[in-house]
């Protein structure tokens, strides 16, 4: 009745019969969260340490094997060191800096990220997915202890749902059989197979690539550099791109493109998966396979993330190409987005269409990211004759010509997208302060007496002061800011004037929640800011 | 301007990549040869230093570059 899917790396929430399964009628909660992946997990912390009450039902029992995601990016990590669980993440990840461009065997270039100096955590590390997502799993268990009203319970899968005006029925298969749950709202982080999608008979459109990547996870203890090699057109194998990345625990992820019209079946068995590997490795390389799979990739999202009492996070609502690490690093920003909106519409303080801007602002997200690793799909698998003459005279000119690198396109890594011009915007009101700190954009950290920025803003939403005065607390009919006032001199590197200030002597951030900037001027205001605090939470 | 510059040049280039390569779209070889000629002319004429022109065409026929 309930097969798994996949094998478990961590059985962590082994079913057990709930109470609930013994209620004479439909127990009703406030929230309940289908599908305990990273975004599911990192989903029901989030409204958990607001002290919301959550439910997560996932079909299985743990985490799945199979590394899938490796690359977390930088604001991955801060969200995650919002939720506590960062430190375990940055101290099992590998960090790297250098890669290198191989085009038919021949090194074309390579490059050193050079980090930005002045942030808590690195641009981004290598770590496997089910240690990511182990520790979030770790973290909600160290909440539970600590009171938060989160409940994992596995072994219960979704067979069907009801959505009503003001809640959603679900029908849940157990091991003791079925029984019902009602919610006030259904999150969907379901996957990108999103059986909830279908349930309501909602769309997924995008593009589909016909092509197909053999990935394996290997373990080799011989010395290997901590890089990142992508080849072009290799003459090893018979792919047209092969990716080596280091992960920890001496596994590197090779990734192998292989084209459409393969036998899944002959390529997935160990004698030609190390036939590929033994091309590109050389013969004396020992190596054990840990994990390998094929899989095949779209870029596509749903049309519309919100629908009613139904929210859809993660790959459910969007999906992109592996190339640039978007999938869960997104899929992390809408759950960043989504929880303190939640939970100021079900505190009641904030109206339920503040939940629009969710979607308007992590559309405009997908489509930024759809866009990206689609334009790196077609640099390195051109879709015809004269784009992949170009391809190839990019990487021509690349080898001796400056100019022709930044052209060569083998993913874009993961950046946080700036919610340029969206509804929930207030004034940008500080002159000669710098771009990337504009309204809109997610706060860059920055140095502060010993520590740093980001983990001063807290989790609320915050009046940021810089050699500025301001109240210590505003309260706009129950939302709630609380300063935290910082002094340029606080930080002798200059970053974090040169990341707030610009040419400004001095400046008021309102900061949301999710750390993105609500509006800015170069003093306080009270009038100013309360109207920017209402319009962050769409209550004007 | 006498010297080819070499160094990065084009703000947002995977932009400009992308709308580079959509030019093509749905042309066939020959169509986009001529599309690439007439674009090579047309840049040409707009660089216009004769100096400039020349290194240009020396880079692009850089031996070792585009077998
Ligand atoms: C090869 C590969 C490489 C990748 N590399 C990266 C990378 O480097 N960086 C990055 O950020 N992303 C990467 N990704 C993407 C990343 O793996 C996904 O974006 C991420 O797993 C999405 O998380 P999720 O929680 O939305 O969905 P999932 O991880 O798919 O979780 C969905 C959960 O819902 C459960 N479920 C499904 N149906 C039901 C039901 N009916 N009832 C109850 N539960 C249900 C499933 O069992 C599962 O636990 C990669 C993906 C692949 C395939």
């Amino acid at each position: 009745m309930l097969q798994d899917r996949y094998s478990l790396a961590f059985r962590l929430y082994p079913y057990r019969r709930s109470p609930d399964q013994d209620a004479p009628l439909p127990v009703r909660h406030p929230v309940v969260v289908m599908g305990g992946g990273p975004i599911g997990v990192a989903t029901a912390l989030d409204l958990g340490l607001q002290g919301i009450p959550v439910v997560v039902l996932d079909d299985h029992e743990g985490i799945g094997m199979g590394s899938r995601a490796i690359c977390f990016a930088k604001r991955s990590l801060e969200i995650a060191d919002r939720y506590g669980c960062a430190e375990p993440m940055l101290a099992k990840g590998v960090v790297w800096n250098l890669g290198k461009v191989f085009h038919q065997d021949r090194k074309v270039y390579e490059f050193n990220l050079l980090p930005e100096a002045g942030h808590r955590f690195p641009a981004f590390i290598n770590l496997q997915q089910p240690y990511f997502e182990k520790f979030i799993v770790d973290r909600v268990r160290a909440v539970q202890e600590q009171g938060a009203p989160i409940e994992l319970r596995g072994k219960n899968r979704v067979d069907a749902v009801t959505v009503k005006d003001d809640h959603v029925v679900l029908e849940i298969m157990t091991p003791d059989g079925p029984y019902r749950l009602e919610a006030d709202w259904l999150i969907g982080c379901d996957g990108a197979g999103s059986p909830l999608r279908g349930m309501l008979g909602l769309g997924f459109e995008g593009r589909v690539f016909r092509d197909s990547f053999l990935i394996a996870d290997i373990r080799m203890t011989a010395d290997f550099p901590t890089e990142r090699w992508f080849w072009f057109e290799p003459s090893h194998g018979s792919g047209a791109s092969t990716l080596l990345h280091r992960q920890p625990d001496d596994t590197w992820r090779v990734d192998f493109q292989i084209g459409w019209d393969v036998d899944r079946k002959e390529e997935m068995k160990e004698e030609n998966i190390r036939r590929r590997l033994d091309a590109f490795l050389g013969p004396e390389r020992p190596y054990e396979i840990v994990w390998s799979s094929i899989y095949t990739f779209q870029c596509r999202r749903m049309q519309k993330f919100r629908n009613g009492r139904v929210i859809f996070a993660g790959d459910a609502a969007h999906q992109v190409s592996p190339f640039g690490a978007r999938g869960a690093n997104s899929g992390l920003q809408d759950v960043d987005n989504l929880g303190w909106k939640l939970g100021l519409v079900i505190r009641g303080v904030a109206p339920e269409r503040l939940l629009d801007s969710y979607d308007e602002e992590r559309i405009h997200g997908a489509d930024e990211n759809i866009l990206n690793s689609t334009r790196a799909t077609d640099f390195i698998t051109p879709k015809s004759t004269i784009s992949h003459v170009f391809r190839n005279a990019v990487l021509d000119l690349a080898e001796h010509y400056a100019f022709a690198r930044p052209m060569v396109n083998s993913g874009r890594l993961s950046v946080p997208c700036t919610y340029d011009t969206m509804s929930l915007n207030g004034p940008d009101a500080l002159p000669g302060g710098p771009a990337r700190s504009r309204v809109g954009s997610p706060c860059p950290d920055a140095p502060v007496g010993e520590g740093f920025l980001l983990r001063r803003l807290g989790t609320g939403f915050a009046i940021l002061t810089i050699d500025a005065e301001a109240p210590d607390l505003i309260d706009e009919d129950g939302i709630v800011a609380r300063r935290v006032a910082v002094s340029a001199d606080a930080d002798p590197s200059g970053a974090l004037a040169a990341r707030y200030l610009g040419s400004a002597g001095s400046a008021v951030y309102l900061i949301r929640p999710d750390q993105h900037v609500a509006a800015r001027w170069d003093r306080y205001d009270e009038t100013a800011l309360r109207a920017a605090l209402r319009r962050a939470c769409a209550r004007d | 301007m006498t010297a080819l510059n070499t160094a990065p040049n084009i703000a947002d280039v995977d932009d400009f990549y992308a709308a580079l390569i959509g030019a093509h779209e749905g042309l066939s070889d020959a169509e986009s040869a001529r599309l690439n000629a007439r674009l090579v002319l047309i840049l040409a004429n707009h660089i216009g230093d004769r100096r400039v022109l020349d290194q240009a065409i020396a880079a692009a026929a850089r031996p070792g570059a585009g077998q």
